[in-house]
């Protein structure tokens, strides 16, 4: 077999293709990942990181909900050092109907989602920042996730087992013999290289895209690109999910992520033609505000770091072209069958949340297709990094006293912390001093976790995701990018796309601190480093 | 479920801009590596904390709590406030016996005191010293400030009716020092006030401030001390229409600043009339009172700001006194932390650290050579004559020994 022959392409590095890419490759395929941009850049990254109970699905769409909650239970077992076991509250507002509440538990009890209703005032207890006058709550097993590390996860175990990655390459086109795809045309993003890759089968994983590139192969689509804003807060107001228990609306989820919380989301059809470039409006951000401050009142007084928004890959679960028939449930599409175009599979729909069953029916498929006979094993093996349950017992095997740098790197890192260099002063020295970040943690990722640009970086480090949005550590980061990629002009232009990307979502809530704060960022980098 | 019961901040971190200016002017940064650094204990650390307490880092104990870096922070940022409420929040390591010793100043004072001439000598001989550095981890170098045998209280309830006959009163919290370790400068308060028509009274029963209970992690008690002394406060200000004057810096910004900040404890209604006893002189200098100097006074006089003093923005009241003095040579020093920090530089552990911080103040005190140095703090005065050699005097008792 030629180096550029594979039996599986998988376009598209989002969760889905990422997570595509990880199950074939446990089941002994020879797997290549193609991504024109880098991991998680469309809808995985761009959304609010909830460990989704299943409970929000429950009244209106069961087979969601329990999907959700088959999916939660595996992913606290295979993903700990992605996720966060924060729990989650639906609360009930004197504006709410209550009678709801009883609709609301029933419907997750059939659905297998543990529901419990509390009293107000424990509520107020366990998760002190809730609207104070609440009547109602019903705890259930929400959670977070981290989707950048969940997908850079994934990645590197399908690495681990001799999967290939090639990102910010885009697919130009579709080699065909008859009817059957048989590889790709790609072009380098960075080099402007072009390179031809071959594989029996390949899987359309491009989530809103995938509209496009089913275009390229010949075949028909139809996505129904719906946008979702969001607002990230400057710290953890909250510690629980926050939920409305009402009939799902906009800005009524509070999930607490990392260092940060995050309120969305709302829901706007947009033309297909906008994807790659949402804005966010300030009709949304009044929105999102207004709505949040009802779940956690301090939410009006926190600061806001960004606003982001992300197009949710809804498509039409049959050939309807009309678009009535809209699902958020998983569609796999055998072109085969249904197209009459061989060696091209599309899976798309689905969530986040769903991505690991997602992955495991495009990789049946595929097995299918190959005549491989190997049970999937995804709900079961931990990925890389999750070995230990949770990050104090991670941090306490590596180090004998951790430093607050040390504990941040096992909680972003899990049990692949051990990895870091340090111990010494060059190493240990700080990057990111808002999140912790220190250049062996860097320089980790760097290795192991095809970064080629700052934004890469952040998505697998956090550096630059903090309060100060890569004012401090962005130029410092650089200089280490610039190192390892020997090219320091390549770096400078790199910097300036970075801070222009940072501006971008501080722009819409660009007030009061964080206006100063970015207003700081450009003095230093305009005037006192020349950019 | 964990119940989260510090899931929100009483400070104001996200007012930070990273300026790192607090870092640059942080004593204790420069002079121990094992400390992160103001910027990262408070506001950063801030953040990581309330996601998980796991965050909370015990190198937080070496912050002196001297508030420079709140003077210095140009985003009005409570950072010390930050980092000492974070150690009470989070760090539950019980307070060695050494610790709680340091910390029981009044407790200390009141046991010591009889026995004054005794516990004095004591202290004083080499062979204690050496036994307090091997057992109590109290540096062998340090010498404790000798007790005084009679209480500063006992000597003003004996004067107490040729004071009430002044027609202006004030009230005097006159703290751990002045009680029991040096009841002069207590008697020089005293003898400059009724220089302005004015009598001094007790408190009707004050306790120690607290602050070495703060630092020292024993915060419940620190609590109990500020809502008594608040309590007696109130008494004084509220009932009595009182105002109440202080001749030390720290105990003045703990009764003002971090019984609120720090212990949650309310005193809005006396704050305002807790005063350092040069800025109410000087308002009464400006209002056209007199005092009359000797006609032959000489000194050269260096004048170190104590932090807290400079956290509270007065020590410009102080300056005004002694530039006020006739035949006064006056010199301002250069701001600069001691390094003692109340019971800080005590400890066995610290003493390295404290001296590397005093140095720059040190040095300019050895190249100036004054006949005194001036300071509001009777910490600083401890290691600046035990660092220097120098005598140092409050401004207070500079004042009395100049009036005729």
């Amino acid at each position: 077999m030629k180096p550029n022959e594979f039996d599986v392409i998988i376009i598209g590095g989002g969760i889905t293709g990422a997570g595509t890419q990880r199950d074939c490759a446990m089941r002994g395929l020879r797997t290549l990942l193609i991504e024109r941009s880098d991991i998680a850049t469309g809808a995985t990254g761009r959304n609010h990181g909830l460990l989704h109970s299943g409970a929000r699905y429950a009244v209106n769409d069961s087979e969601s909900a329990e999907e959700c909650i088959r999916e939660n239970m595996i992913l606290r077992r295979i993903a700990a050092h992605c996720i966060d076991e924060t729990d989650g509250l639906f609360i009930t507002l004197p504006e709410d109907d209550l009678g709801y509440q009883q609709t609301f538990v029933d419907a997750c009890r059939k659905a297998g989602i543990s529901a419990e209703i509390i009293d107000p005032d424990l509520a107020r207890r366990l998760e002190p920042s809730v609207n104070p006058s609440l009547i109602g709550a019903v705890k259930v097993p929400d959670g977070s996730v981290d989707p950048f590390r969940l997908c850079a996860a994934n990645m590197l175990d399908a690495k681990l087992r001799g999967g290939q990655v090639r990102l910010q390459t885009e697919v130009t086109g579709f080699i065909k013999e008859g009817d059957t795809v048989v590889g790709v045309h790609t072009r380098s993003r960075l080099t402007g290289e072009e390179a031809d890759y071959y594989a029996p089968v390949t899987v359309n994983a491009c989530g809103i895209w995938g509209q496009h590139m089913a275009e390229m192969a010949g075949v028909k689509v139809n996505m129904f690109p719906a946008k979702g804003a969001l607002l990230i807060f400057a710290h953890r107001v909250n510690n629980v999910v926050i939920n409305r228990c009402r009939k799902p609306s906009n800005a009524d989820i509070l999930v607490p992520g990392d260092t940060v919380c995050i309120i969305g989301t709302t829901s706007t059809r947009i033309p297909f033609e906008e994807c790659d470039n949402v804005a966010v409006t300030p009709d949304e951000v009044d929105l999102l505000i207004t709505e949040g401050a009802k779940l956690a009142p301090s939410l009006s007084e926190t600061r806001i770091l960004r606003a982001y928004a992300g197009v949710r890959p809804l498509v039409s679960a049959d050939d309807d072209p009309s678009g009535r028939n809209i699902s958020r449930g998983i569609v796999c599409l055998d072109h085969e069958v249904r197209d009459g175009l061989k060696g091209f599979i599309t899976i798309t729909g689905g969530k986040l949340m769903t991505y690991r069953l997602m992955a495991e029916i495009a990789t049946d498929l595929v097995c299918k297709k190959l005549g491989v006979d190997k049970a999937c094993e995804t709900a079961e093996t931990p990925l890389p990094g999750s070995e230990e349950k949770s990050y104090e017992a991670v941090a306490q095997k590596i180090w004998e006293a951790p430093t607050t740098a040390q504990k941040a790197a096992a909680s972003r890192m899990g049990t692949r912390a051990a990895r870091i260099r340090t111990g010494n002063k060059r190493d240990d020295a700080l990057i990111c001093e808002c999140e912790e970040v220190s250049v062996g943690e860097i320089n980790a990722a760097i290795d192991r976790l095809e970064v080629s640009t700052l934004t890469d970086l952040r998505r697998r480090t956090r550096v630059g995701m903090g309060t100060c949005q890569g004012e401090f550590c962005a130029c410092r980061a650089a200089g280490l990018l610039a190192k390892a990629h020997g090219c320091v002009e390549r770096e400078r232009r790199d910097l300036e796309d970075f801070l222009q990307e940072r501006w971008k979502g501080n722009f819409p809530i660009g007030w009061g601190d964080t206006l100063r704060e970015a207003e700081y960022t450009q003095w230093v980098y305009k005037h006192v480093l020349g950019l | 479920m964990k119940l989260q019961e510090f899931t929100s901040s009483k400070h104001n971190f996200e007012e930070c801009m990273k300026c790192t200016v607090c870092t640059a002017y942080c004593p204790v940064l420069q002079a121990n590596p094992l400390y992160p650094g103001p910027k990262q204990a408070g506001p950063d650390g801030e953040r990581l904390r309330l996601k998980d307490p796991y965050f909370f880092n015990k190198a937080l104990k070496y912050c002196l709590n001297c508030k420079r870096c709140e003077v210095a922070c140009p985003s009005g940022v409570a950072v010390a406030d930050l980092i000492q409420a974070a150690r009470i929040r989070y760090d539950h390591t019980p307070p060695k016996l050494r610790d709680r010793m340091l910390a029981s100043t009044d407790f200390m004072g009141s046991l010591a005191r009889p026995f004054a001439p005794l516990v004095n000598f004591g202290t004083g001989l080499g062979i204690s010293k050496t036994l307090l550095d091997a057992t109590l981890k109290i540096d062998h170098r340090r010498s404790f400030p000798k007790y005084s045998g009679r209480s500063f209280e006992g000597w003003l309830k004996r004067h107490r009716k040729e004071q009430a006959a002044f027609p202006e009163q004030v009230a005097y919290y006159h703290g751990c020092y002045v009680n029991y370790n040096y009841p002069q400068l207590g008697k020089d308060l005293v003898k400059v006030l009724n220089a302005l028509g004015i009598g001094v009274q007790l408190l009707e029963k004050e306790k120690c401030c607290g602050i070495a209970l703060i630092t020292n992690g024993m915060s419940a008690t620190a609590k109990k001390h500020a809502d008594h002394n608040v309590a007696q406060l109130r008494q004084a200000v509220m009932d009595k229409g009182l105002k109440v004057v202080t001749t030390s810096s720290t105990c003045t910004l703990t009764l003002r600043d971090e019984y609120p900040n720090l212990l949650g404890v309310d005193n809005a209604d006396v704050r305002e009339s807790i005063l350092m006893a040069t800025r109410l002189i000087c308002e009464k200098l400006e209002q056209g009172a007199q005092l009359k100097f000797k006609a032959d006074y000489h000194k050269k006089i260096a004048y170190h700001v104590p932090c807290h003093l400079e956290r509270l923005g007065w020590g410009v009241f102080s300056e005004r006194l002694l530039r006020g003095i006739p035949g006064v040579e006056f010199y301002l020093l250069d701001s600069a932390c001691c390094g003692i920090s109340g019971t800080y530089g005590f400890k066995k552990e610290n003493y390295e650290t404290s001296q590397a911080i005093g140095e720059a103040l040190f040095s300019q005190i050895r190249a100036l050579s004054p006949d005194v140095v001036a300071c509001d703090c009777e910490t600083c005065k401890w290691q600046i004559e035990m660092s220097t050699g120098f005598q140092v005097m409050n401004p207070i008792s500079i004042l009395a020994e100049a009036l005729e």
